[in-house]
């Protein structure tokens, strides 16, 4: 998007400027980058529960008699064999194996439609990338792609206090739905689609609704949230959230020169029995791949940033991808892509940072992951 | 010290200029507009005494979850004193900024580099843009 063009603004744009929140350009979006602390907003998040509005990320509606197949010529994940209310994490690639996005793909139970339609949850930054690619590739098939963005809103509320929330606003049994989950419920008298899904490696859920019913359903659930402890939360905690749970971000762990295999995304590939773009590309990935993305930990206070080199010794071994001080574990993180020789946990490892170099070892990923 | 009486550069350091044994003495630190704006600072990367610093060039880092940060000296001298105190009480930045949240000490060297601060009310004026 150029830069002469507007910012899209969500529903919820003057409450976040109401309440503190730093307006920042995301992908085209003005969107809160934090309230206050980012400390605060990711503890709050681990502890209790935090709001994020992620009304940014772009929403599809994939409807006719050959969406089930049209999606799963595209993506790497099984679409056909989906039930009802399943969503599922899969990626789209090119005809080389790059990633062109990651995606959540929903059987979304919408009405009367027999069998269900389906829906896409896109990253804001790839939205046109991708409402063009499926457009570019339902030639013969009997389908149709609606954007819907702009006409809904969509909030997460993440974290341990967020499904005991949630359940509180609506009749529906939210603590027996299941996780990768979702359907059409009340939520505050209104009715929403709301999934057991999110970015933060805590439990919680996404809600998704008309834009101009989110603002009094967002104030009840923030009133709600504050007497426990949360708070809403912006885009930077939400970066430190995912960080802390090894999960990619588009743009930075994955990009079109980077396939599924090299990104560790084995789980999101089905390659049986089933043909889609991509599939040859990735299958020969898995045999030959040269580099793999790893989590870094680090003793000293020096926080690695996106393109700082990598090194084992006077090799240079790979390029830090994401870095952050993590506020659970009060060091600095980070992940990036490394050479499948220097890729062991374990290993002993220098980052680059502004021309000094800083001792870092390969950890498993994810850095956090929730009690059970 | 008083935010009031203190010098400021457009880049959100703070200066008080002190004779001491007939040489001009600087204290510089990080404005209390600076830090709100910088927030959950986690290191910062003192400069060393001895160190000969530019005005208007980075002689000094601060980390935050975020991003890092350059601090630069707001006048041209050495480097005679820093306060060794912050790495491990990163906070006293945001809780006394003008006192004991002092970065560093400069022997100034060249008094042009003062020409160019601004007082007090100018660098509100700045912030408030």
């Amino acid at each position: 998007m150029s830069t002469t063009e507007p910012l899209l603004k969500t529903p919820l744009h003057d409450w976040h400027v109401a309440h503190g929140g730093r307006m920042v350009d995301f992908a085209g979006w003005s969107m809160p980058v934090q309230y206050s602390s980012i400390v605060e907003e990711h503890l709050a998040t681990r502890q209790a529960v935090g709001l994020f509005d992620i009304s940014h990320m772009g929403r599809l509606l994939i409807d006719g008699p050959d969406s089930s197949a049209f999606l799963d010529s595209l993506l790497t994940r099984k679409i056909v064999d989906m039930r009802p209310h399943q969503i599922r994490y899969s990626l789209v690639c090119n005809e080389t194996g790059g990633i062109l996005d990651d995606v959540l793909a929903y059987r979304a139970v919408l009405g009367d439609d027999d069998p269900p339609g389906l829906a896409l949850v896109v990253n804001a930054s790839n939205r046109a990338k991708i409402v063009a690619w499926l457009e570019s590739h339902a030639g013969g098939h009997s389908v149709e792609v609606r954007d819907k963005t702009i006409d809904y809103a969509m909030i997460a509320l993440q974290g341990p206090k967020a499904i005991e929330i949630l359940d509180s606003f609506t009749p529906f049994e939210l603590t027996s739905m299941r996780y990768y989950t979702g359907q059409l419920m009340e939520v505050a008298g209104v009715e929403c689609f709301v999934s057991r899904t999110g970015y933060t490696g805590e439990d919680g859920g996404e809600l998704i609704c008309d834009a101009d019913k989110i603002v009094g359903i967002w104030q009840q659930l923030i009133d709600a949230a504050e007497r426990v402890g949360g708070r809403a939360v912006g885009l930077a905690a939400r970066d430190t959230l995912r960080l802390e749970a090894g999960m990619p971000l588009y743009g930075h762990e994955l990009s079109d020169q980077i396939n599924p295999v090299e990104a560790g995304l084995d789980f999101a590939i089905n390659l049986r029995d089933r043909e889609f773009i991509g599939k040859q590309a990735i299958e020969a990935a898995g045999k030959t791949n040269q580099t793999v993305r790893v989590g870094l930990q680090l003793e000293d206070r020096r926080v690695p940033r996106e393109s700082c080199s990598i090194w084992r010794g006077e090799e240079p071994v790979g390029t830090v991808t994401s870095g952050t001080f993590s506020p659970t574990f009060d060091q600095p993180i980070a992940m990036g892509y490394v050479k499948s020789t220097a890729a062991a946990a374990g290993t002993s490892l220098d980052i680059d940072i502004r021309g000094k170099q800083y001792p870092a070892k390969v950890v498993p990923l994810p850095f956090y992951e929730r009690g059970k | 010290m008083n935010p009031e009486e203190l010098s400021y550069a457009k880049t959100h350091e703070w200066v008080a200029v002190a004779e001491q044994d007939g040489a001009k003495i600087a204290t510089v630190g990080i404005s209390a507009f600076a830090v709100e704006a910088l927030t959950d600072l986690v290191y910062i990367d003192l400069p060393k005494v001895g160190q000969q610093v530019e005005a208007e060039q980075p002689f000094c880092e601060v980390e935050s979850v975020k991003a890092v940060s350059d601090i630069y000296s707001p006048v041209a001298g050495r480097v005679i004193a820093v306060n060794d105190t912050l790495p491990d009480a990163l906070e006293t930045l945001g809780s006394d900024p003008y006192g004991s949240g002092w970065i560093a000490k400069i022997k100034i060297s060249d008094e042009a580099g003062l020409a160019n601060l601004l007082d007090y009310a100018a660098y509100q004026k700045q912030c408030a843009e």
